[in-house]
């Protein structure tokens, strides 16, 4: 097919002026500063407690490597072979999401059985990998469209539907509601982007309220969901579980000031009031540390990430490409809108990692490929 | 590209623009606009005070006695927010610390309850503070109790006991000094909210008397240490730590040996009451210098002020406000009201004189006098023929007031007065300290009541509904003849002064009434010359290193505005009243000269059971007549005739005071001018090597 389009083979034979400069180095800074802040987080209390003071400062630069071969792997093969692979791709994602589910294999942690144990202490959560997958074949099925057809048919939309219905299913099993919520923001926006009947946007919206109204109402969703449902509605009524979290990251934030309180020096931190500080909550500890000015910078890293892979989107004239573009930027936004509206009180408390900065494999790896997956298209739409 | 792709995909991104705005808006909400309230609540979370008391200083007598001091004991408390999650709210933890401490469960239980959960009325010994704070339930608890309690914490959740410091009064000369010294208590919430501030949570502060008075003095600064603390309350540093200041120690007027012989005395006078039959139902004594410097104040009913120190019982803290005790609690040197009778002669004969009669003038003194449709009779209903003003002192004729009294009331317009009436009486009475307070520096103090025109009129306002609708508004047995011709009388012109009102009053009689106190302030001045002075009890504020802060210097507040003479004529009948009048007998054999007034009032109402009241017994003095040192007032409520309850109980202080009848004088000549120097521990150790006290095994803090 399309034998016009000269392929290359290799990145390499790009030069620097070939990729994205700036989105590069937002991802840069936002990796570094995760990494002061993993430090800042872990430090006192590995070292109160005896142990090594570096053991998550070790353990984050490690998968920030493996995240950055995995990114640059991704960058080496034309994202239009990618394509051929899709099928393979999205059935490993779901092989995964399958065996989370098998007792012995799946472990739990934090009432959801998300994650894979494996030998060395190193776990891996198929849900992150996952997101990949759905993006990438609800992409492939809107971006191949039949005859000369300019919109993608309702036939086509219920194909991409049912691409990213079955990883969903899934995941609605560990239960995982905070991947569920991103996975479902990014199916509606590809689906947008695509030129389907705007109907559909609306209609998914819609499904999507009342599915989760139902499953609430029906006892479908855990206690320990509703419970943080509940507490974010009002942070008083379980203080000592998960409303008691959220006033403590908002107080850990706004107790950081216009210059924060200093790096390492955050009473609130090395108190360890807020708990998961190290992973979901790592943006308390840039509020308090750093304050308005560093955490401000963050929100300012992820806006610039965010503006540049729109730009890449824009200029690639592949659809393919353009969706798998809108995908990870939906990922990327509703991930860390939902993170940080989380620890300021204006989204309700789920489970998921802040890209870039938050400690943890699975989402650093997922990130980082989702990166590689931008600067590949913008490679292959140079001129 | 076709449009509808391009036109969402700008939808999409100024949506994620925006929601990528709001978390920079919020942000610099909470980092810069709303941030104090964050700091404040990381403070919260983050920062415990532990508050260490002060040592509260201590409280000695003009000789350097220690009157109220600090002993080491150990505090048992309870930590209600623990306890109320047990199943059974605590109930058997409770009863079980009751049984080790040998206390009442009831008790405990009471204590530990907050005021508001109680239903009024049973609200006595309840916890003030708060659910918070650890509740103590005893402060004296043995070594071995407290041992036995914390070796089973598992068995005693939110018990602790921890080593305490305990007010306590050791009344080393055997005062008691219940209504001066008061008593320290926990602070409540109430004090916190009030505008004296300062109070930290779980601090001792005074209550009342004394150690209210001067609370801010003695009570000193406690210690704050504030610790920064993680998740699980581990302390992680130290941000702040002062050293608690020691309060600041009290010298007082008092002698706490002359303290005591007048509480003795007092006791005594009551007793001899009963005696004699009558009802004696509570007193009170005062001892000052002609400076208006208190050496002596006590009150009966008493209490003990070490009920406090292991919190208080149900049982006690009922009997201290229980009407059938006789409210122990009030101190009636100066909250008590009572008809000064005719120790207020003195006022009448100023009176009299200011009116124009003369110094020498004659009057008749008969047994009867008859005004208006109303008979008045002399004391014991006896004539004493023509008599000057000393002699009406001393053998205190009534019926001579009687027409001096009506005659002005005549002459100021009589239930037509003048538009500027002379009131020569009310004037006096005002000039003499009268229904006004003294401003002894103790709380809640009452100022009397001088029943003067204005008095009347707005007693009418606030009485006229109930007299003029008697029938309807009085209790069935308040309907009988008497009562009833009262009220209409008090219908028709009750805002008057009327002719019975008048001459009641000449003889300290009818609405009027004093404090023992203010009759001791009068009688003072009228010893000293004329000066009236604001008694004081406290003589000075000293550093625990001994440097002298504050001297209360004695301060003259007002004066008789009597001339000499007419002074020197009060001052002859008063010595003539012990010479040869109604205090003979009581002075009998009495080598120091003293001068003083009988005072036997007469007081309408009913007690408790329906008897009816018997009179009021005074005697108000001082001594020695020539060169006076001393005022002594005593008081007995029901106590009948003034010289053999009240006069011999004042005589045998003076006894005490300047060493007659084989005793060793005291203080002959008033407060040493040197304050004494504050050593506590001599004392004590002097005194436990005296007495046969054995359960005073807590060691004692000097302060010093």
């Amino acid at each position: 097919m399309a034998t016009e389009l000269s392929y290359r083979r290799s990145s390499s034979r790009f030069s620097l002026r070939d990729w994205d400069l700036a989105l590069g180095l937002a991802v840069v800074g936002l990796l570094g500063i995760g990494t002061i802040l993993v430090y800042a987080a872990t430090r006192d209390w590995f070292a109160s407690n005896g142990l090594d003071p570096q053991y998550y400062l070790k353990r984050h630069v490690i998968n920030i490597l493996i995240g950055a071969l995995l990114a640059w792997s991704v960058t080496l093969i034309d994202y239009r072979m990618i394509r051929a692979y899709t099928p393979v791709l999205w059935g490993i994602g779901v092989l995964g999401l399958l065996l989370v589910l098998i007792p012995g294999i799946g472990v739990t942690v934090n009432g959801a059985r998300a994650w894979i144990g494996l030998p060395g202490g190193f776990q891996i959560q198929p849900a992150e990998l996952a997101k990949i997958t759905i993006i990438v074949g609800m992409a492939l099925i809107l971006s191949e469209l039949h005859g000369n057809q300019e919109h993608p048919q309702s036939e086509d939309v219920l194909k991409a539907l049912a691409v990213a219905a079955i990883p969903v299913m899934l995941i609605v099993l560990q239960p995982d509601l905070g991947t569920i919520l991103i996975v479902s923001a990014s199916v509606v926006t590809i689906i947008a982007v695509s030129g389907a009947q705007i109907r559909w946007v609306f209609g998914l919206i819609t499904l999507a309220i009342i599915s989760g109204y139902v499953a609430v109402q029906a006892g479908m969703v855990s206690e320990y969901q509703v419970k943080r449902l509940e507490s974010f509605i009002d942070p008083n009524a379980d203080p000592m579980m998960s409303g008691y979290q959220l006033r403590q990251a908002r107080i850990t934030i706004g107790s950081g000031g216009i210059s924060g309180t200093g790096l390492f020096d955050g009473p609130q931190t090395n108190g360890r009031f807020v708990p998961e500080q190290h992973t979901d909550f790592i943006f308390t500890v840039a509020g308090e540390q750093l304050g308005f000015l560093g955490s401000g910078l963050i929100i300012l890293l992820y806006l610039i990430i965010l503006l540049r892979a729109f730009a890449i989107a824009k200029r690639t004239n592949d659809m393919f490409g353009r969706l798998v573009c809108i995908g990870v930027i939906a990922w990327f936004a509703f991930q860390t809108f939902e993170n940080i509206g989380m620890t300021m009180g204006l989204m309700p408390m789920t489970g998921v990692p802040l890209p870039f900065l938050s400690y943890g494999g699975s989402s650093m790896f997922a990130c980082l490929i989702g990166i590689g997956l931008l600067q590949n298209v913008h490679l292959r739409s140079a001129r | 590209m076709n449009e509808r792709s391009r036109l969402n995909m700008i939808v999409v991104q100024v949506l994620i623009a925006s929601i990528m705005v709001t978390l920079l808006g919020r942000l610099y909400y909470m980092q810069v606009v709303d941030v104090e309230r964050y700091r404040s609540a990381a403070l919260n979370v983050q920062s415990r005070d532990v508050v260490t008391p002060a040592n509260r200083g201590l409280i000695v007598d003009n000789t350097g006695i220690p009157m109220a001091i600090n002993r080491a004991g150990l505090e048992v408390t309870v930590d209600r927010s623990v306890i109320d999650k047990l199943p059974d709210k605590g109930a058997s933890v409770l009863s079980e610390v009751a049984r080790i401490l040998g206390l009442e469960y009831q008790d405990v239980y009471i204590r530990t309850r907050l005021c508001p959960e109680l239903k009024a009325g049973q609200k006595s010994g309840c916890w003030n503070g708060n659910r918070y704070q650890p509740i103590p339930i005893t402060k004296s608890a043995s070594e071995k109790q407290a041992l036995s309690i914390l070796e089973r914490a598992d068995r005693f959740p939110g018990i602790d006991a921890a080593p305490i410091s305990i007010r306590y009064y050791p009344s080393l000369a055997g005062e008691n000094g219940a209504h001066l010294l008061g008593y320290v208590g926990p602070v409540t919430e109430g004090d916190l909210n009030s505008s004296n501030g300062g109070y930290f949570r779980n601090e001792l502060i005074g209550k009342s008397g004394i150690e209210f008075q001067y609370d801010s003095e003695l009570r000193g600064v406690p210690g704050v240490r504030t610790v920064i603390v993680d998740r699980k309350e581990a302390v992680t540093r130290e941000s702040r730590n002062v050293a608690p200041v020691s309060g600041k120690n009290l010298v007082l007027n008092i002698n706490a040996k002359i303290q005591a012989i007048a509480e003795a005395e007092l006791a005594a006078s009551i007793a001899r009451g009963k005696a004699q039959g009558r009802r004696a139902d509570a007193g009170a004594v005062v001892v000052m210098d002609m400076q208006g410097r208190v050496v002596a104040l006590a009150s009966y009913p008493t209490y003990d002020p070490n009920i406090w120190e292991n919190g208080i019982t149900v049982r006690q803290a009922k009997r201290l406000y229980s009407e059938s005790a006789g409210v122990p609690a009030l101190s009636r040197v100066t909250q008590g009201n009572f008809s000064p009778a005719s120790t207020f002669k003195v006022v009448s004969t100023a009176a009299a004189i200011n009116a124009g009669y003369k110094l020498n003038q004659t009057f008749n003194c008969p047994a009867e006098v008859q005004i208006g449709t109303r008979t008045f009779r002399n004391f014991d209903s006896k004539a004493a023929g023509r008599i000057d003003l000393k002699k009406a002192l001393a053998i205190s004729c009534d019926s001579l007031w009687y027409q001096v009294a009506y005659d002005e009331w005549v002459r100021d317009g009589g239930l037509r007065p003048k538009p500027t009436p002379n009131d020569h009486f009310f004037t006096t009475a005002r000039l003499f300290g009268l229904g006004q307070k003294t401003g002894i520096d103790l709380p809640s103090e009452s100022a009397g009541r001088l029943p003067d025109r204005e008095w009347k009129k707005s007693w009418y306002q606030r009485n006229k509904d109930f007299y003029c609708n008697y029938s309807s508004r009085a209790k069935k047995s308040q309907l009988t003849p008497l009562l009833i011709e009262i009220a209409r009388e008090n219908c028709l012109d009750g805002d008057k002064v009327r002719a019975g009102d008048a001459v009641n009053f000449s003889i300290g009689q009818g609405d009027l009434l004093a404090t023992p106190l203010q009759m001791a302030v009068m009688y003072t001045a009228i010893a000293n010359g004329g000066s009236l002075y604001k008694p004081q009890i406290a003589r000075a504020v000293v550093d625990p290193n001994g440097t002298v802060i504050k001297e209360f210097e004695p301060r003259a507040v007002g004066t008789l505005s009597t001339k000499k003479k007419t002074l020197k004529l009060i001052q002859q009948g008063l010595r003539q009243v012990v010479t040869g009048g109604t205090a003979t007998g009581a002075f009998a054999g009495m080598k120091v000269e003293v001068s003083g007034k009988t005072g036997t009032g007469q007081v309408f109402g009913r007690n408790l059971d329906g008897s009816a009241k018997d009179d009021t017994s005074w005697f108000a003095s001082y001594a020695p007549t020539k060169k006076p040192v001393y005022t002594v007032v005593m008081m007995v409520s029901q106590g009948g005739f003034g010289a053999s309850t009240s006069g011999v109980g004042v005589r045998r202080i003076y006894d005490g005071i300047f060493g007659e009848g084989g005793k060793k004088p005291i203080a002959p000549n008033g407060i040493p001018s040197k304050l004494p120097t504050i050593d506590v521990t001599s004392s004590l150790n002097d005194e436990q090597s005296n007495s046969a006290r054995t359960n005073e095994t807590g060691t004692v803090k000097s302060g010093n």
